[in-house]
């Protein structure tokens, strides 16, 4: 039987959306999926070796605030300097009492599994990154790249 | 519950490590082995299932002792 392929393209660089691409491509690698995932503009902030990525309640009204909290910050108040800071904290918290994986074990089970991670150069231009702080074994390319194996793809999906 | 050669205790840890971490274990197992998986993520009942579905492995039991899930996979 012919491995089965899934193609992920990762756009987004906050901690909650960081989540997704790495706990599917982790998943299907060990389902026996090859997998490979496109990294393009804020989702290249996954690539960074200092990963330090912060979730927001900003434009978030979905996400659970703890002690009512939303009660007594309105929208404006979540913006106040340091409540990302500290909601950040709180979810990093949660995560560790639920025994959620952290984002760099979980790419670290990837690049095990060798889930290929493409870099999109485009956006490294655009933003001007420095590759070096990107962690090993990434593949810098194009679109074009991402086609290669995402025409061939079983699954295919944009995060 | 029958026996097996492995046990693995996947207590504490949530989707999708139990997952992960027992395809390590049988990755390092030869075929025909038996596993025995430890978890208490509810969400392992199913993910077990589809897990043996999808790799071949046979899920030989699935149960449930004292609010933890155990799981008896043989390896291909």
């Amino acid at each position: 039987m012919e491995e089965k392929k899934f193609a992920i393209i990762a756009t987004k660089g906050t901690l909650d959306w960081a989540y997704p691409p790495f706990i599917l491509a982790s998943t299907a690698s060990a389902l026996g999926y090859e997998v490979e995932i496109f990294f393009t503009f804020y989702g290249l902030q996954l690539l960074k070796k200092n990963m330090d990525l912060k979730v927001s309640p900003l434009g978030n009204p979905g996400m659970p605030m703890p002690m009512g909290m939303d009660k007594w910050f309105p929208i404006l108040g979540l913006a106040l300097p340091g409540m990302e800071a500290m909601m950040t904290s709180m979810m990093k918290k949660k995560m560790a009492s639920k025994g959620v994986a952290s984002l760099e074990e979980l790419r670290e089970l990837c690049q095990e599994a060798e889930v290929k991670l493409i870099a999109c150069q485009m956006t490294v231009d655009l933003f001007e990154m420095d590759t070096a702080e990107f962690i090993d074994g990434v593949e810098y390319a194009g679109a074009a790249r991402f086609f290669e194996f995402a025409g061939e793809s079983d699954i295919c999906m944009y995060i | 519950m029958a026996d097996f050669d492995e046990e693995l205790d996947a207590s504490g840890l949530n989707c999708p490590l139990p997952i992960l971490r027992a395809k390590k274990a049988l990755a390092g197992m030869d075929s025909g082995k038996v596993l025995r998986i430890i978890a208490t993520d509810p969400g392992s009942v199913k993910d077990f299932e589809a897990f043996a579905k999808q790799t071949g492995n046979e899920l030989m039991e699935s149960g449930e002792e004292g609010g933890k899930f155990t799981f008896l996979i043989k390896k291909a």
